[in-house]
């Protein structure tokens, strides 16, 4: 029966995939990719669907390629950086193929909000040679979860879902449909297409070269790439996803111009050539990189056709888009906006929480590392990043999830001392052993402080995996010597003390841990 | 029809709370919206802002184009001047006056309610005060709600259900002080949309606000003052300092003499 629901983007995908009937949702936190799980996760038990939340990416693409195995269904959300993370069980599945019905969705961060780049999942799909869908709105992110499960199944490949942040994140009324009960328990009795022998592996890779001109005519069909007419063919315009809207907005919905809307791939190229003859001038708005811009473009251009789009600068090459960029590379004039009527209007950058124990923690391994100056540690991705601002001055550097233990390693190879890596519990647990037992092996002469405080508190204090007793036994595990193993409650009234303490690691000529350990105080209001 | 309003605030300051009352007000009366939010690394104690849009019509952007905003809705008043960009002439900014200092360089005092009295349509909400007058101190957004809505296309009451769904857990009481604050930051909201109406200046508007008890204010008589706060009474009367005074026939009589 059909109901409205007012839902976040990243909860119109998971409500689509309950809706499709789903045995299982996996994935790690993310921004803007978090709710998608958490929605699934708050029905989880009535719905007697499997969500907890894994260890990193990659674990969650690989628990969801068994259950696929096994016959059932399953939605896998991350970020887009996570999926650099499960890239290699990812793009093998595109070899192997899916049993049950797998869909990944994946939010982009276009503009940066809370990320480290704006990589552009398109190209994975692509290189995975797996179907992608990608909606405009909240309703066709319901609409599209729920089909993409048949598709998964038809074409027996993994479907990407790309959804934005500013869909992720904005919430809309959607219409909601009919429930597909759960597939039966049904494993694989072939075990041929799971078994990436180089012998096997060849042959499958052959199939699924081969299924790409069935995915090419899929996209051509598809509901979601709709070529428009207009009454004005001096101009067309291709967008892919919510630059849709954008383009509706500028023109009050009625656009004036030829537009193919572009929300399902590989890109509908006949659909794409019939524009072009269409037309003399092509303007692509793209949601992410010019994905269909450079293939549009090639090397050599399209003959007498003027392309315009990010590479030559109409569309701003960085960040995401806007009503006002769509408007401006329209040539629509924008209302230049009131200015401030205050002279300077300061930054209000995030900050730590008032009684963070990360900001102890900083203070206690400065005072402790202020003999050899105004040295940084090698950090990692979490709260404890905005160590790197004033007045902390403590983390200098943030590439992704488990560099601090590596790069750190690396520098101490190099010969640099002290060498110092923080490193937050959940980030350890989802990449940070490996490089620790590295480093132990070797006795790299590093200390590495994991600074754990019970939570996964950046995405908002989900459920962590490595914190106490448990941690604590992991770090035995990896083989640290136990003489250069310390935990400590960072506290400003223990300062002193406890910067002696982490001293004397910085000075030791091997592998050092030391866990300092404080609950978030967010996560101590919720109750945690 | 339709209401773009930027909510602008500071992480922490729960500014999705009076999301959820407008939104639910919308979707009761049958209207489309679209709300944009703001997650992650922008909560801890930073800028945060949503984009609200309310129609009647299907809406396409879930931002909003700027220069188009109906209102900046802010419970914090320096935050006002990130999104000026988006107003529309004649559009209307409705913030609380309580600064969150939590920035070494925040402007010195005076220096931001200035700003936002030199707008042509601003209105500055004591909600703090409204709010812990009411023992209600944490029901600061309840206040922001309350002054927001003669602008929107809702009555104060419609809110109840849905402030019912936040609070009702915590009992009755809680839910009738949270509608008392509401119903106490209509009253300041109404009455200075008809004094602005009527052409008074901001920053009068706001002087006199500053003079009146929230509950006394009755919005239908508020264009009586329009005519009289320019008077030499009304002048003598704002250059007093005082508590605040009944807005009665009594004051208007006085004023007006
Ligand atoms: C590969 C990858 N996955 C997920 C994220 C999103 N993310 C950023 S910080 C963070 C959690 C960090 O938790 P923890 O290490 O415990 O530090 P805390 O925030 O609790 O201080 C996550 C999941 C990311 N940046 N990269
Ligand atoms: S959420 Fe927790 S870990 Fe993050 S800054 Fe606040 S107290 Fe610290």
């Amino acid at each position: 029966m059909a109901e409205r629901e007012l839902l976040l983007g990243d909860e119109a995908v998971a409500l689509g995939a309950i809706h499709a009937g789903i045995s299982g949702a996996y994935g790690y936190p993310g921004t803007p990719s978090t709710e998608l799980f958490e929605f699934v996760q708050g029905c989880a038990e009535a719905e007697g669907i499997h969500a907890v939340w894994s260890a990193n990416e990659k674990v969650a693409y690989e628990e969801a390629l068994g259950m696929s195995f096994a016959g059932k269904r399953s939605i896998i959300s991350m970020k887009h950086v996570g999926l650099n993370v499960a890239a290699d069980a990812f793009v093998n599945s595109g070899v192997t193929g899916i049993h049950g019905g797998l869909v990944l969705c994946v939010a982009d961060d276009p503009g940066m909000h809370s990320s480290q780049n704006e990589q552009d999942s398109r190209y994975y799909a692509k290189f995975a040679l797996v179907p992608c869908l990608e909606p405009a709105d909240q309703q066709e992110a319901y609409d599209m979860a729920r089909v993409a499960f048949d598709l998964s199944e038809q074409t027996k490949l993994p479907v990407v879902m790309r959804i934005v942040t500013r869909l992720a994140h904005s919430r809309a009324d959607v219409v909601t449909g009919d429930r597909s009960p759960q597939n039966a328990m049904n494993p694989l009795a072939d075990t041929f297409n799971f078994t990436l022998l180089p012998t096997i592996a060849r042959v499958l890779y052959q199939r699924l070269t081969d299924k790409q001109p069935d995915l090419e005519a899929r996209s051509e069909r598809s509901p979601w790439n709709v070529l428009l007419d207009g009454p004005d063919h001096s101009r067309g315009v291709i967008v892919n996803g919510i630059a849709w809207n954008y383009l509706g907005e500028a023109y009050e919905g009625r656009i004036p111009y030829p537009v193919l809307k572009v929300g399902q791939y590989p890109a509908p190229v006949a659909k794409i050539r019939a524009l072009l003859e269409m037309v003399d001038e092509l303007v692509i708005l793209e949601e992410g990189y010019p994905f269909l811009e450079e293939m549009i473009r090639g090397v050599t251009g399209v003959h007498g056709k003027r392309i315009r789009g990010k590479l030559d600068g109409a569309v701003p090459r960085c960040g995401e888009l806007t009503p006002m960029i769509v408007a401006k590379a329209m040539g629509l004039p924008v209302p230049d906006g009131m200015a401030p009527t205050l002279e300077v209007v300061p930054n209000r950058p995030p900050t730590l929480c008032p009684g963070c124990g990360h900001i102890d923690a900083f203070a206690i391994i400065k005072a402790a590392l202020a003999p050899w100056g105004d040295v940084r540690m090698f950090g990692d991705i979490g709260c404890y990043t905005l160590g790197y601002y004033p007045p902390h001055n403590a983390i200098g550097s943030c590439v992704d999830m488990g560099a601090s233990i590596s790069m750190a390693s690396g520098a101490a190879h190099a010969g640099m001392h002290p060498v110092v890596a923080a490193i937050g519990d959940s980030t350890f647990g989802h990449s940070g052993m490996t490089g620790l037992m590295t480093a132990i092996r070797e006795n790299t002469p590093m200390t590495l402080v994991i600074l754990d405080n019970g939570t996964v508190a950046m995405t908002g204090t989900q459920k962590t995996m490595c914190t106490g007793e448990d941690l604590v036994n992991i770090v035995k595990g990896l083989g640290v010597d136990p003489d250069h193993f310390k935990i400590i409650e960072p506290h400003r009234a223990k300062a002193a003390e406890q910067a002696a303490i982490l001293r004397a690691e910085f000075e030791y000529r091997g592998t050092s841990v030391v866990i300092a350990r404080r609950p978030c105080v967010q996560m101590k209001r919720k109750g945690g | 029809m339709k209401y773009d309003i930027i909510l602008a605030g500071v992480g922490g300051q729960g500014i999705l709370s009076i999301a959820y009352l407008l939104d639910h007000a919308a979707i009761a009366r049958g209207l489309r919206f679209k709300q944009a939010e703001v997650h992650g690394m922008a909560q801890r104690g930073g800028a945060v802002y949503s984009h609200m849009r309310i129609s009647d019509a299907p809406i396409l952007s879930d931002l909003i184009p700027e220069g188009h905003a109906d209102m900046i809705l802010s419970v914090e008043p320096l935050e006002v001047q990130r999104y000026l960009n988006y107003l529309r002439p004649g559009g209307v900014v409705i913030s609380n006056d309580e600064p969150v200092k939590n920035i070494a360089d925040y402007p010195a005092d005076g220096l931001v309610d200035a700003a936002l009295m030199a707008l042509p349509r601003a209105i500055l909400v004591d909600a703090a005060g409204i709010a812990s007058a009411a023992k209600m101190s944490k029901a600061q957004n309840m206040v922001m709600v309350g002054a927001a809505t003669p602008f929107l296309p809702f009555q104060w009451a419609e809110f109840e259900p849905f402030v019912q769904r936040l609070f009702g857990a915590k009992g009755d009481h809680v839910v009738q002080a949270n509608m008392t604050v509401l119903e106490a930051g209509w009253r300041v909201g109404a009455f200075a949309k008809e004094l602005l109406d009527a052409g008074v200046s901001s920053a009068l508007v706001g002087r006199f606000l500053a003079r009146l008890q929230p509950m006394t204010l009755d919005p239908a008589a508020a264009r009586g003052y329009a005519g009289v706060l320019e008077g030499v009474r009304a002048q003598a009367f704002l250059a007093t300092e005082g508590a605040r005074v009944a807005c009665d026939t009594a004051l208007l009589n006085t004023l007006s003499a």
